[in-house]
């Protein structure tokens, strides 16, 4: 364990932590694809949702995902819950493939990753109380009953729904949405996972309930030595907590750096493009007009050939962008850009 | 257990979901009662015995409470038995040892104006060759005696003085039971009230024989709810089927809705080749036709209720209730929620029990009451085609027989309109809870 702080304290400002052989997560290549079907049986070629992700997690490490909505950070982060197939490619928890495990081995992995979602009412059962809701985990990976209510007590306490006894039998519908995702956060916790999904957690929640439920996962990050993977939309949530920051555009992850190399010399020209469109409260520039990159996301069915980006690209080189798909490039340590610019 | 009582607080604030509970637990009430008092085999008995239950009751008789639309009352059966009444006399005159007379004497109270609707005098002779002799005298209040007739008493006679020929010519031309109790100095038909008596007669020819006799003066109402052709009290049968209504409805709308539900769910989080298979059985059992069928198994295979219960279930399982319920549970299937538990580590079957079906329960709860009764119709539908128990007594059987009967044409609407009265009770009590249900359910349900 204390190996692995180490590689992930050097990762934050000059190794890249996954190279490293105490990677906890190891992602390699990773390609999911939808296929699409014409009239119930015919081929119609197929979404490539996740297309070509590799990356490493440490022990302990936070890592952000960006992207804009439909770039495939959702369908990555349900398959590194296991809850989508690779099509081709393959997660590594602790070395052993996650593909190549038994019902048995995949479900021992579902219960080591904690998932916190998006809408937290709709991440809990309307019809079950709260302590119910904290039971069931436990009960499915055969947790004796009698050490049931001491370890539902004791999430609870963690996320700081207290006195616990006031929310043990509310049901959903009778809590705050901060409540609420404290209760999601509770069940991920709760059978004391390495490894913490949170996908967009605080993007339904008011703006005062934000920054406490981040504060609140930072905590328990620190606690219990946990791994997150926070995927989200927004870059001004991301400096809360993530050492590594991600950009992915269209499948691919386009720029993988430290957050604050990231935020202050952002290199992909779609990671300029995000940091120009995130929101920014500054009076002065309410009627300045932002640079946004032109056109749409392009098709996940028929990628782009080259470069996924560059039929919005401002800074596209002719002859060579829409032909060959760049390599990551490391213009920095620990800063990797897929961009022909950095050649 | 708190959830319920907060159903329960919702449901009091509708008058109309309070009637159908109450109608619902009257129907309850009167179900339990039946299965405790009168036991199943006891219920077969006096509904299949033969005249020997029955013969005491007057045939197609109306239910005592008609009297209460009546001036006068209507008159009671009215029996006497030698063996066990106090009200009959017996006396014997001459040498036991040899031949010799006994005299039975019938004295009865007749406190109405109409007449009775039969009478009949059963006889039980016990000698070993000569038969005994009995001659029958009628004594009216006041005091004219009337011969009724004169017989050899086997070990079994039955005598029926409204089918005495010399009797009636003797009334004048009235039948005995009008001759017999009429008073011949008013102008119209009116019984006499008072004290009658029938001296009974009967010359023994043994030592050892011996008769005794039974009088029955049939009235014309009888029980709660009268009687039919066949002379069976209708109260066995109306309250018999009650707990028949009751457990057929119940279970085939549990058991259908049940199965259905969890068929479709397992249909639409499973997918692949395991929904086609689903949605086409369903699709093949919705165009096959329900009634000829379960007419068919009637005919050929059984009539017995449970076997046609089982069938009645069987075919509505992949009822068109299949596609409304995948169309729910399709949007169920993409809850976050569900997505949660998978990533906790749920099996499917776990997804589907404790995931799937909890969240549509609210849901159905309401269509499964209102579709309670129309499953007692539907075996009451049965019955009158011909297709009833025929064992069990049931509300449909009785409609059946009146309507084979001719009851309304011949103006015993009681028999047909007491069965009715009891469907249409049943159907009442489930459709206003069910609604009042629907209307507390359903506002919550919107957000789905």
């Amino acid at each position: 364990m204390s190996d692995s702080t180490v590689v992930q304290e050097q990762s934050i400002d000059t190794q890249d932590a996954g190279r490293s052989n105490g990677a906890m997560l190891q992602i390699r290549d990773l390609r999911v694809w939808f296929e699409l079907r014409r009239f119930g049986f015919g081929r119609a070629g197929s979404v490539r949702a996740v297309d070509g992700v590799t990356f490493d997690l440490a022990h302990g490490e936070a890592i952000a995902i960006v992207g804009e909505s439909g770039c495939g950070k959702s369908t990555l982060m349900k398959t590194i819950l296991g809850l989508y197939q690779p099509t081709d490619g393959e997660v590594a928890y602790e070395g052993s493939a996650v593909g190549k495990l038994g019902s048995l081995g995949l479900k021992q992995y579902r219960s080591k990753i904690g998932y916190v979602q998006q809408d937290p009412f709709g991440a809990l059962p309307p019809f079950m109380s709260v302590r119910a809701i904290l039971e069931e985990p436990l009960a499915i990976n055969n947790v004796p009953a009698r050490e049931r209510g001491e370890r539902i007590e004791k999430a609870m306490v963690e996320v700081k729904l207290t006195p616990v006894e006031d929310f043990l039998g509310k049901f959903p519908h009778m809590l705050s949405g901060g409540q609420q995702q404290r209760v999601v956060i509770a069940r991920a916790m709760i059978l004391q996972p390495g490894l913490i999904v949170a996908d967009e957690p605080v993007s339904m929640l008011d703006a005062s309930v934000r920054v406490e439920i981040l504060k609140l996962l930072r905590a328990l990050q620190a606690s219990h030595d946990l791994a997150v993977i926070y995927i989200t939309h927004d870059l001004s949530t991301v400096r809360y907590f993530s050492e590594r920051i991600f950009v992915m555009y269209a499948g691919k992850l386009v720029e993988k750096a430290p957050v604050l190399s990231l935020l202050r010399n952002p290199e992909h020209p779609y990671t300029h493009a995000l940091l120009a469109a995130s929101v920014d409260p500054d009076a002065r520039n309410a009627s300045s007009l932002r640079e946004v990159p032109p056109g749409e996301p392009p098709s996940l069915v028929r990628p782009p050939s080259g470069c996924r980006f560059h039929p919005r690209c401002p800074h596209r080189i002719e002859g060579l962008c829409a032909e060959e798909e760049p390599p990551e490039f490391e213009s920095r340590p620990g800063h990797q850009t897929a961009c022909w610019l950095y050649r | 257990m708190s959830r319920l009582k907060r159903i329960f607080q919702q449901i009091s604030r509708y008058p109309s979901a309070m009637l159908g509970l109450a109608v619902i637990a009257l129907l309850l009430g009167i179900a339990i009662y039946t299965m405790v008092t009168i036991p199943y085999s006891e219920a077969i008995r006096l509904w299949r015995g033969g005249e020997a239950v029955w013969g005491e009751y007057p045939r197609t008789a109306k239910p005592v409470w008609t009297d209460w639309l009546t001036r006068d009352r209507l008159p009671r059966s009215i029996v006497l038995d030698s063996r066990t009444s106090p009200a009959v006399e017996k006396t014997a005159q001459g040498d036991p040892e040899a031949s010799h007379r006994q005299t039975l004497t019938f004295t009865f109270d007749y406190p109405y104006e109409g007449f009775p609707q039969e009478l009949v005098i059963f006889m039980e002779g016990s000698y070993a060759e000569r038969r005994p002799h009995a001659s029958l005298t009628w004594i009216t209040p006041d005091g004219r005696e009337i011969r009724m007739g004169e017989m050899a008493v086997r070990s079994a006679e039955t005598y029926r003085p409204g089918q005495d020929s010399r009797l009636q010519r003797r009334l004048r031309g009235d039948s005995a039971e009008i001759g017999l109790f009429r008073d011949p100095e008013a102008e119209t038909r009116t019984a006499i009230k008072g004290t009658y008596q029938m001296v009974l007669d009967v010359d023994l020819f043994e030592p050892e024989a011996d008769v005794e006799a039974k009088l029955v003066v049939h009235g014309q109402v009888h029980g709660l709810a009268g009687t039919d052709h066949r002379r069976r009290d209708l109260t066995v049968a109306l309250l018999w089927g009650t707990p028949v209504a009751l457990a057929f409805g119940l279970l085939a709308a549990l058991g259908s809705t049940l199965t259905t539900m969890i068929i479709a769910a397992t249909g639409v989080w499973m997918g692949g080749w395991v929904d086609s298979v689903i949605q086409r059985v369903t699709e093949v059992n919705m165009i096959l036709p329900f009634l000829p069928i379960l007419i068919m198994i009637g005919t050929l295979y059984t009539r017995s209720i449970w076997v046609i219960l089982s069938v009645v279930i069987l075919l509505s399982i992949f009822g068109s209730a299949i596609k409304t319920y995948r169309a729910i549970f399709i949007q169920v299937r993409e809850s976050p929620y569900i997505e949660a538990a998978r990533a906790y580590g749920a099996s499917n079957g776990r997804i589907i029990f404790k995931y799937m079906i909890p969240r549509i329960i609210p849901m159905i709860i309401p269509g499964l009451v209102v579709s309670i009764p129309t499953f007692v119709f539907l075996e009451a539908s049965l019955a009158i085609l011909g297709l009833g128990d025929p064992v069990l007594p049931t509300w449909g059987k009785l409609i059946d027989d009146a309507r084979s009967n001719g009851a309304l044409f011949q103006g015993y609407y009681y028999w047909m309109l007491q069965p009715f009265f009891m469907l249409m009770l049943t159907g009442l009590g489930f459709a206003t809870l069910g609604f009042a249900l629907d209307r507390i359910f359903n506002p919550r349900l919107r957000g789905l």
